[in-house]
């Protein structure tokens, strides 16, 4: 299938994009050919999300060239995108759940009588069972998408895309929900449709399926281009190379600290449809990282432990004592935090006082017996933990909206250190915000785990993981898949172990 | 290998007893078999006459709020733009009794489409909530009743024979206001199966998301929602009038709950994106039935608001625990 | 130290929306005083607050129930439903304060009826009081039918429409005094009143912070229902009487007070002094109008334009404040 002396019929040049400051996509280039299967891969935050999305046209790049059939284009919204024949499909389906499969397919654009705007009803059932028929099921057009898996789902979406007449499919992580067989299916359909000239991008953690089904394979690291070839030319091993080849810069002051005794234990904690048996133990003093790829369901694993959600199975010791956790408040209680991955949308109150976000964690500290809290106290204890964590603001009565991404991070993490806790899980922690603060966030990590703290840090971010952690545990779609202690640890194998899957799920 | 795909008939019986307007229909028909044994007069001619005509207002404003609930909205203002079509018709016909029944219900067709126009501005528009929009306008509606009316009333006197007859006529085998309603249904049916702005009523309800990203101009869709429901409460108004030969400042005070009892009995969400016009009108059979029950069986009359309130709680109950328990098999999809 | 607290800025303090409408008050009042040479006597002030305390005291708890996020349309009809229990829980012979007690009681379920449905079940919660309040009033009609109950002791009715005796200050005038403050101070100074505001703020970000979500929610519905009962109280005690078909629109009115008074409809901001200048600034709109001679069923178109204008504004002037910021930017 030698496509490559074709004329690309998707070309993206020199793309820019950041946000709030933070550099998503740096100079990247992108070629797409027609009748092509083109994976695109590299870790979280190596930006081939933002660069679906720029192809899909949600965002628009800062600086940089898109052109389709050397037209040069800009995609002002989804519509245009669509318009030159781009469909998207993400991970959330974007369906509607109480109407029908063959609806769901033509919604907006409903095959309609000549003269008339009355819908053939007949007719687009007929039309909609075509790319049905391809999966080999038989779904009844006339079923309510809500009774679907995820499968017949995502079935649905590239009938709607290809309805769509669409020449261009952007895929995201197609198969992080489907069994072995539905997968089967699915590159199936994407090699047919491949025969009849569709280009097809779809990113991708697993590297056993890249391989399997992909013609050619780029490769981003950091928001940087890094390589792009047919996959006939490279190893697997090859590839991962690419997607962490970086030196290790030492941004982390990790110095040796004496890990106690046992403050956290999980126990084949278990959620049906997230994770599975996932045990660890944490110690104080000590920082355990929790290394994985999208869809590893980390952040499943850490909500459900702080009393977010509650596991269908499986153990949680606090202290040697078990515990169940029914809310956050009780957790809290056991002196657990959680500074959240999302802090706009699930770690600080925008349209609140940047002080009253600090002090919403432990407002009972300043509150007298009838509750009414002392203004004063709360002030300078809000002021004192803002100056220890160097949070730049004129002052703390501004609204939290105002801050940077790196001081509203600070802000979040200033909520929870206030509470004083023993037991600090942290989720992404410094994503988004620039080096100053990162070192910052690193530096107070140490000072903690100096006290005692027990740190357990989600990252995405392999050289932070590496710098920062006594041990690496890492999952992979909701299974524990690799430990590593420190010193073992390289960015291949944690890579290598959070791509681990074990088949047949 | 091969399952065997339901064909039309069979699957239209599957469907219509899995279908949420299902057990109101057994209830229904137990409760006219309960209420026939104890008064047989339940089951006449002539009783059935009385229930169809209340039956057919509830009906045609009804159709209204179900677009409305569909987009995940409510207007609570269908009662006040029903008396100011009322008012303002009724005057009308009052000076002009010369003015055929047809020429009045386009009048007030287009005086409540004005007025749900309006509705619809404001929540289009001004983005304010429809909730709190149909509050605001629920009593400014009233109020210019009592403007256009300067406090008087329209009195059956007033009227010529003929517009007070034409409702209750029954030329075509039916009383006109019930071919009116089955009329009406019937337009709405098809619009909202068979065009496409029909359906994406549908879309905007289920998922506003995914809607605008198929090119749906959900404004567009929401205004035309509201002038809808304004437009059947103008023609409700009509008809009212003439079959109650009185339009007053306080006619049809409290009509908005029943509309939303007869919705959400005939299997409209409120969380949006469900419902159609069968289960509506069987929704404003039950209410018709119920509130004749009532008076025949000699229990108190007042049991009605009662019962409406108990309805409408009890239904958006089942609907809330049947949307819970949905949103719970998602996230077991492993869809986060 | 980083500064915590706000230095005064006297622009930004002077254009508070507390302000505008202490203004309106003073220009209303001038009208109203050419319309009237009595208007401003305290005597005859006082006796017009008699109208509007009684609506007055459940905007105080609708005040927590919008800045929580939340609308609670059932208010009147909790009132309806209580004050008929009282009635008929005097008729049947048992003592007025009894039956007072009992009609708070009631108000308290019918509050935590509505709570449940918006914490447990999930209802938005405009769907659930539509609901609730067409069952209260409902069972009001059942209930009460179309008398009405009377015969209230003077020392009952008192409480409604008297004044303290030896100044002209009305009694109601007091309780809501005696209300307000603690609301005020609760709603601006407690934890729980930073809760109410957090949770209307993102309540995701509230419950990951170890708020009690649905307790407060619970707590604040219940003291809607109790308060409503109160006021149901403080009616019959003034009229004298109790009917079914009691405060028809007070739903609308109270709303329209709160909204008035500068809290946001989405919730998470508002003060409780804006809303008690709001119900005043309402009080002696009606006055003034009823001075007019202009019917009450005009009053009320009105009261409905005055809502969706004053949800509107604070939309507006919200939309220049980011066109502002993002000129700023740039």
């Amino acid at each position: 299938m030698n496509r490559e002396n074709a004329l690309p019929i998707l070309r993206l040049s020199n793309i820019h994009k950041s946000f709030g400051g933070v550099n998503a996509l740096i100079g990247v280039d992108f070629d797409l050919h027609p009748g092509e299967i083109h994976a695109l891969v590299g870790e979280n935050g190596a930006g081939k999300s933002t660069l679906m999305k720029i192809i899909a046209g949600v965002h628009q790049p800062d600086e940089g060239k898109i052109s389709v059939n050397d037209q040069t284009v800009v995609f002002s919204d989804p519509l245009v995108a669509q318009k030159y024949g781009i469909s998207a499909i993400y991970q959330e389906p974007t369906l509607y759940m109480d109407l029908d499969i063959a609806e769901n397919i033509y919604m907006g654009h409903h095959p309609v009588h000549e003269k008339y705007p009355v819908i053939r009803w007949k007719e687009m059932h007929e039309m909609a069972k075509v790319p049905l028929k391809g999966l080999g099921k038989e779904i009844g057009t006339y079923q309510k998408v809500r009774g679907l898996s995820i499968a017949q789902m995502q079935m649905v979406e590239m009938a709607k895309a290809l309805s769509l007449n669409a020449h261009i499919l952007v895929m995201d992580e197609p198969t992080s929900a489907l069994t072995q067989h539905e997968v089967d299916d699915l590159f199936r359909i994407m090699r047919q449709l491949r025969e009849k000239g569709v280009a097809i991008i779809f990113i991708s953690h697993r590297l056993e399926e890249v391989f399997e089904v992909a013609d050619r394979v780029t490769i981003l690291r950091d928001g940087k281009f890094v390589d792009s070839k047919p996959i006939s030319e490279l190893t697997n091993d090859e590839v991962i190379k690419k997607m962490v080849g970086r030196k290790i810069q030492t941004l982390f002051p990790k110095k040796n600290v004496k890990i106690g005794s046992e403050v956290l234990r999980v126990e084949n904690l278990t959620k049906i449809g997230l994770f599975k048996d996932i045990s660890f133990s944490l110690h104080s003093g000590e920082i355990l990282g929790l290394a994985g790829l999208v869809g590893a369901r980390r952040t499943d694993v850490a909500q459900t432990i702080f009393g977010i959600y509650s596991q269908d199975s499986g153990r949680i010791f606090v202290f040697g004592e078990e515990k169940r956790f029914e809310s956050p408040s009780e957790a809290m209680e056991e002196s657990l935090a959680y500074v959240p991955e999302d802090r706009q949308m699930h770690g600080l109150i925008l349209s609140m006082p940047i002080k009253d976000n600090i002090t919403l964690t432990n407002l009972k500290k300043f509150a007298g017996k009838v509750g009414l809290v002392n203004l004063k106290e709360e002030g300078s204890f809000a002021s004192s933990i803002a100056e220890r964590l160097e949070i730049k603001a004129s002052g703390l009565w501004q609204d939290s909206q105002q801050l940077s991404g790196g001081n509203q991070q600070k802000a979040v993490l200033a909520k929870w250190l206030g509470t004083n806790p023993k037991i600090l899980i942290l989720d992404e922690p410094t994503r988004g915000i620039d080096v100053g603060t990162k070192e910052a966030v690193h530096r107070l990590m140490g000072d903690l785990v100096k006290q005692g703290v027990a740190i357990l840090m989600i990252s995405s971010e392999l050289p932070e993981i590496i710098g920062m952690s006594d041990r690496i545990i890492v999952m992979c779609e909701g299974k524990l898949t690799g430990e590593f202690m420190r010193g073992e640890a390289t960015q291949e194998n944690i890579l290598k172990a959070a791509m681990r899957r074990n088949n047949g799920s | 290998m091969s399952k065997r795909i339901p064909g039309p008939k069979s699957r239209f019986v599957q469907n219509a007893v899995r279908s949420r307007q299902f057990p109101i229909f057994v209830l229904m028909m137990t409760i006219i078999v309960v209420v026939s044994l104890r008064t047989p007069a339940f089951l006449s001619l002539g009783n059935f006459e009385d229930i169809m005509l209340d039956i057919a207002m509830l009906a045609i404003v009804s159709i209204g709020q179900m677009i409305v609930m569909i987009t995940t909205g409510i207007d609570i203002s269908v009662g006040s733009i029903l008396a100011f079509s009322a008012m303002a018709v009724g005057s009308m016909v009052r000076a002009n009794p010369e003015i055929t029944p047809i020429i009045a219900i386009l009048f007030g067709s287009l005086i409540g489409a004005a007025l749900g126009c309006l509705n619809s501005f404001v929540i289009t528009a001004m983005k304010i909530p429809p909730i709190i929009t149909t509050l605001g306008t629920m009593s400014f509606f009233r109020g210019l009743v009592y403007v256009i009316s300067q406090g008087t009333w329209v009195m059956s006197h007033q009227l010529p024979e003929r517009f007070k007859e034409f409702t209750i006529q029954t030329d075509l085998g039916l009383p006109f206001l019930v071919i009116i309603a089955l009329v009406l249904g019937v337009i709405s049916y098809l619009f909202v199966n068979r065009i496409p702005i029909g359906r994406q009523i549908y879309a905007v309800g289920c998922n506003q998301k995914a809607a605008r990203l198929a090119g749906i101009r959900v404004k567009r869709v929401e205004f035309l929602a509201y002038a809808i429901s304004g437009l059947l409460s103008g023609v409700a108004g009509v008809m009212w009038v003439s079959r109650y030969a009185i339009a007053a400042n306080n006619t049809a005070t409290g009509f908005e709950t029943q509309t939303i009892a007869a919705c959400v009995i005939g299997g409209v969400s409120v969380f949006g994106g469900i419902g159609n016009i069968p289960g509506v009108f069987l929704g404003a059979f039950f209410i018709g039935m119920i509130n004749n029950a009532i008076n025949l069986i000699g229990i108190s009359e007042f049991w009605k608001q009662a019962f409406y309130g108990m309805a409408i709680i009890l239904a958006v109950v089942l609907d809330a625990v049947f949307n819970n328990r949905f949103k719970n098999m998602r996230a077991k999809n492993g869809e986060k | 130290m980083i500064p915590y607290k706000k230095p005064f800025d006297p622009l930004s303090f002077f254009l508070r929306w507390e302000w505008i409408l202490v203004l309106l008050i003073i220009f209303i009042s001038i009208i109203n005083s050419n319309l009237s040479p009595y208007f401003l006597d305290f005597s005859n002030l006082f006796d017009m607050t008699f109208n509007f305390l009684e609506k007055g005291f459940i905007t105080l708890p609708m005040t927590y129930v919008i800045i929580s996020g939340n609308l609670d349309f059932s208010v009147a009809d909790i009132l309806a439903l209580s004050s008929c229990i009282m009635g008929l829980a005097f008729e049947s012979g048992m003592s007025i304060w009894l039956s007072a007690g009992l009609a708070l009681g009631l108000g308290a379920i019918a509050g935590l009826i509505n709570g449940n449905l918006i914490t447990r079940l999930k209802i938005p919660s405009f769907a659930a009081t539509l609901g609730t309040a067409a069952l209260y009033r409902g069972l009001t009609w059942l209930l009460l039918e179309n008398r009405g109950v009377t015969g209230f002791p003077e020392e009952f009715t008192l409480i409604g429409r008297g004044d303290i005796p030896g100044t002209e200050i009305p009694i109601p005038l007091v309780l809501f005094f005696l209300l307000f403050i603690p609301a005020a101070i609760f709603l601006h100074r407690s934890t729980f009143g930073r809760y109410v505001f957090a949770i209307g703020g993102n309540k995701e970000v509230s419950r990951f912070s170890g708020i009690k979500n649905d307790k407060i929610i619970r707590t604040i519905f219940i003291i809607s229902g109790i308060i409503s009962a109160l006021s149901g109280i403080l009616i019959s005690a003034r009229f004298g009487s109790v009917r079914a078909d009691v405060v028809p629109n007070a739903t609308l009115d109270v709303v329209t007070i709160v909204v008035l008074g500068g809290v946001s409809i989405a919730g998470g901001s508002g003060t409780l002094i804006g809303v008690a200048l709001s119900m005043f600034l309402l009080g002696i709109v009606k006055y003034g109008l009823n001075l007019m001679n202009i019917p009450p069923q005009i009053q009320i178109v009105i009261t409905g334009l005055l809502l969706i204008v004053s949800v509107f504004i604070p939309q507006i002037v919200n939309r220049i404040k980011k066109r502002k910021e993002e000129v700023k930017r740039k």
